[in-house]
């Protein structure tokens, strides 16, 4: 399985977001989308999971096809997204955020499963279960997002800008988390970041985005070697 | 001592009616962003169909889960086929906030006269399955009536149920999400639309045993339940439009600001009194009682 992109094209009404982009993120890689404000990262990502409709092109996960359905199907077909900026609803507990994630979930016994692997990713939100979503740090928050997602047990994960708003070492912490999780499961991750040689460091893949277009693809170690991207992204 | 006590239950029985009436239409409201002027014609027609079975059957018990499934299912029809499109065309601009409120006046004009067209203008009585009369204990006869323990009663019951569905079930939970957050439960998985569509039925269920709970010992006419929106809506409003206690609270404060004023001072106040509070309240607390929780996003 692999999620594969073909000349996808996305407009907000006059504002073309996402240019004739193509490529492949093959199976348990993890891949970063980097670029600057208004590159069209978000609206990649949005398109993925089904809640805007593109223009042109083709996407697809497997044997789905990402332009077509409701973004609440896509979950069940798995692909989970986690919106830009902490996306918790703070006035549901923590542990409701969690059940939310699986409710959808036919079997009972397979989402408990989950749920004790999450909250033993997540020690964290384990002993906050009963505390409101708003209660909680910046840094929790956007682990029970995560987790929220995982709680949907994804094959691919969309995660948008994690680290946003987020203390240096916190950053660190989701971005090794992030990478465990890539590592111990099946997932192939997505992950769209602005903090790009945090992101770059721990992916697989390097795509730059700038203003809808690819600049650059490759392994990201490549893409950190090479002077032009350290020049125009790495601020170096 | 006796003043105080038939003011206090009064009050009840009449914040119950309102509590009810402000929880159907908070349920659309947080759901939907939708201000329901329809509630009362939806509860109306609903009546009537509870009227209709209360005449052919004599039975009460029956009429109230009827009339109930009816108004479910007239709220869901609406959502369905009216409001929800209509959210989706309008959705930007000046006209986005208010294209719904003036469908909703329409519902309400369709259904008034198509109730008036089915049923006649002609008052009807609806039978009452308990004593309308006042409850005397020694020589004193209070103004409160086993109808008005039976409205009490239902209230309680009902509400508690809805507070267990929201609160501790799997679909409760769906709806509190989308109510808060559609974007982050789309996500999540929920059926965002459907949802919506389970939230205006319960409002519709609601609406509807709040009529067939103050009809009885009353007459039923197209417009008789018009008024019920006023108190609705203010009771809504104190307790913050979004919050199902605040619509509880917000109920029983002003039933019981209804009768305190209508026993102690005078019953001319009554159409003063609800909005007297609601300006007392929200001089206090802007956003109501319960109100003023984040910033949402659809
Ligand atoms: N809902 C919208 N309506 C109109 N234009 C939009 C909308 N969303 C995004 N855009 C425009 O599309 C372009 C890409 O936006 P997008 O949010 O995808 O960028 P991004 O790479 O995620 O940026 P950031 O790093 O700031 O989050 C921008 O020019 C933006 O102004
Ligand atoms: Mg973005």
């Amino acid at each position: 399985m692999s999620l594969i992109v073909r000349n996808l094209s996305v407009d907000h009404g006059a504002i073309r977001a996402i240019n004739n982009l193509s490529f492949i993120v093959e199976k348990r890689r993890l891949t970063a989308v980097i670029g600057a404000n208004g590159a069209g990262k978000s609206t990649l990502l949005r398109t993925l999971s089904g809640l805007i409709p593109a223009s042109e092109g083709k996407a697809s996960w497997g044997e789905h096809n990402l332009l077509k359905g409701k973004a609440e199907q896509h979950v069940r077909n798995g692909v989970s997204h986690v919106s830009e900026g902490k996306s918790v609803i703070p006035e549901l507990t923590v542990e409701e955020n969690l059940d939310l994630g699986a409710l959808w979930r036919r079997n009972k016994k397979e989402a408990d499963v989950t749920k004790k692997y999450v909250l033993e990713l997540f020690p964290r939100l384990g002993e906050r279960l009963k505390q409101r979503g708003d209660t909680l740090s910046g840094g929790e928050r956007q682990m029970l997002a995560i987790a929220r997602a995982l709680m949907s047990k994804p094959q691919l994960l969309l995660l948008d800008e994690p680290s946003l708003g987020l203390a240096p070492l916190v950053i660190e912490q989701i971005f090794q988390t992030i990478r465990d999780i890539a590592n111990s499961s099946d997932l192939t991750v997505l992950l769209v970041e602005q903090n790009a040689m945090g992101a770059l460091k721990i992916a697989d893949i390097g795509v730059v985005l700038n203003l809808g277009n690819i600049v650059a693809i490759g392994p990201s170690a490549d893409l950190i070697a090479d002077p032009a991207i350290r020049a125009a992204y790495l601020g170096y | 001592m006796e003043k105080l006590i038939s003011a206090s239950l009064i009050g009840l029985s009449q914040g119950a009616i309102f509590a009810l009436m402000a929880l159907a239409l908070v349920l659309v409201f947080r759901s939907t962003r939708v201000v329901n002027f329809a509630q009362a014609g939806q509860a109306m027609v609903s009546t009537y169909i509870g009227w209709e079975v209360v005449t052919r059957t004599e039975n009460y018990w029956i009429a109230l889960p009827a009339a109930a499934l009816a108004g479910a299912l007239l709220a869901a029809i609406i959502e369905t086929f009216l409001m929800r499109p209509l959210a989706k065309r309008a959705s930007h601009g000046a006209i986005a906030p208010v294209a719904s409120i003036i469908a909703s006046l329409g519902v309400l004009g369709v259904l008034h006269s198509g109730a008036a067209m089915i049923w006649t203008s002609e008052q009807k009585l609806f039978l009452s399955p308990v004593s309308v009369n006042g409850i005397e204990i020694g020589s004193t006869v209070y103004p409160f009536s086993q109808a008005d323990i039976l409205i009490i009663s239902t209230v309680i019951i009902v509400m508690s149920t809805f507070a267990f569905f929201f609160q501790r079930t799997s679909l409760g939970l769906s709806l509190r999400a989308a109510a808060f957050q559609p974007e982050i439960s789309r996500l999540a998985g929920v059926k965002v639309d459907r949802v919506r569509t389970i939230g205006w039925a319960l409002s519709g269920a609601a609406g509807a045993i709040v009529g067939v709970l103050v009809t009885p010992g009353n007459y039923l006419s197209p417009f008789s339940l018009d008024i019920l929106l006023v108190y609705g809506f203010v009771a809504a409003v104190i307790g913050g439009l979004e919050s199902p206690q605040g619509a509880a609270l917000g109920g029983l404060i002003l039933g019981m600001s209804l009768s305190f004023t209508s026993i102690y001072v005078s019953s001319g106040l009554t159409f003063i009194v609800p909005f007297v509070v609601l300006l007392l309240i929200l001089i206090v607390k802007p956003k109501g009682i319960f109100g003023g929780g984040s910033s949402r996003n659809a």
